[in-house]
């Protein structure tokens, strides 16, 4: 947990660089670092979610208002979001997802097999570009190059944090 | 069991009380000067209420899709623009596909957020098939459980003025059950472009660059 609190402190800071004010989420381990920095942050946003299809419906009333969001979800999550990520190609917002890996390298419960090996194909046939991050050196780049290609470039982007990066949960 | 009552047009059990107003008149009447607010219509009917409202103005943003996403969308925007009453005018299908959004409202509590609900208790889109709202569910209840304190029910052309000032106020967000007759939102050709609605919004609001 030690080592996921240094990379996962990298990742709020350059959220944070990037002036992300907004960060919606329903919880999990893989992001509970960022999660909390979220709430104890008095500058942004830190929004629970019922279901993960909010998170993407609300990045893009904050991109309408002129604010930067972030929407971090368990791959288990990104099947609740499919519907609303019609707005990338029918309305070219910009997104970014960050997307704590399940059912990848070493999962323990097949309930999160299914969705796990889905996310990928499911982002990229919705429009994201999906930056896959396995190693915690990899992180500050891959966020760099998320950030760019989101806030400069207009881009829907999901960092997916892999398991091997995670770890896998014990069961 | 029989399932009669689910027909556009069958018998009811214990039908909730139909709304009385015509929602061609009753939303802009609280709706009143649109350009109050910055406004997300859900889709359908309401999309059609908003676009006769606002336009030619570019202070809307109206779904056509993405069905449950405008509560949601309405509070990224909120959060985004603090000094701006936002206003979500949707319908209760589009609602109640996300009602789980009421809960999001009421814990984060946007003080400039107001959600207009045009309760007609059917999809009017495909058939007017009634919608759970008809059938005993209540949106207000739902958004006072939620944690919305400022609810207000209309029904009658009498209330209305009482909620138009609610939903105005930048303390609290609010939530406007407004129930209508299921009849015919305007008849207006709108742009179902959405890149184009969402350039056009933001540059009105945000400049250009």
């Amino acid at each position: 947990m030690a080592e996921q609190a240094v990379w996962t402190d990298e990742l709020y800071r350059i959220l944070r660089e990037w002036d992300v004010t907004q960060f919606s989420y329903v919880p999990d381990a893989g992001h509970a670092v960022a999660i909390n920095r979220s709430l104890e942050d008095p500058d942004v946003h830190s929004i629970p979610l019922t279901t993960e299809e909010e998170g993407i419906a609300m990045l893009a009333g904050a991109h309408l208002g002129g604010a930067r969001g972030v929407a971090m979800m368990q791959s288990s999550g990104v099947g609740n979001c499919v519907n609303m990520f019609s707005l990338v190609k029918n309305g070219q917002f910009p997104m970014l997802l960050l997307v704590s890996m399940r059912g990848d390298f070493g999962e323990g419960n097949p309930w999160q097999m299914p969705m796990g090996q889905t996310v990928q194909p499911i982002l990229e046939t919705c429009g994201f570009v999906c930056i896959r991050v396995e190693r915690p050196d990899e992180v500050a780049e891959a966020m760099q190059a998320a950030c760019t290609m989101v806030f400069q470039s207009g881009q829907a982007v999901a960092v997916l944090l892999t398991q091997r990066l995670i770890g896998a949960k014990a069961f | 069991m029989s399932t009669d009552f689910l027909r556009a047009g069958g018998p009811a059990p214990e039908l909730s009380p139909l709304g009385e107003l015509d929602r061609c008149e009753a939303v802009p009447k609280l709706i009143g000067d649109p350009n109050d607010f910055l406004i997300v219509a859900g889709l359908a009917g309401t999309a059609k209420d908003a676009a006769a409202l606002c336009e030619p103005q570019a202070n809307y943003f109206a779904c056509a899709g993405i069905m449950g996403g405008a509560t949601a969308m309405g509070i990224g925007l909120a959060l985004s623009q603090p000094q701006r009453r936002v206003l979500v005018l949707t319908g209760d299908g589009e609602l109640l596909m996300n009602v789980g959004s009421l809960a999001t409202v009421g814990i984060m509590k946007p003080p400039n957020l107001s959600i207009v609900c045009v309760d007609n208790g059917h999809y009017g889109e495909t058939g007017y098939q009634k919608s759970h709202t008809s059938l005993g569910v209540d949106l207000a209840t739902i958004a006072l459980g939620s944690g919305i304190d400022a609810v207000r029910t209309v029904t009658q052309d009498s209330e209305i003025a009482d909620a138009a000032a609610l939903i105005r106020q930048m303390d609290a967000p609010s939530f406007v059950l407004l129930k209508v007759k299921p009849t015919d939102p305007p008849k207006i050709r709108r742009s179902l472009d959405a890149t184009w609605a969402k350039n056009r919004f933001r540059e009105a609001l945000l400049g250009t660059g």
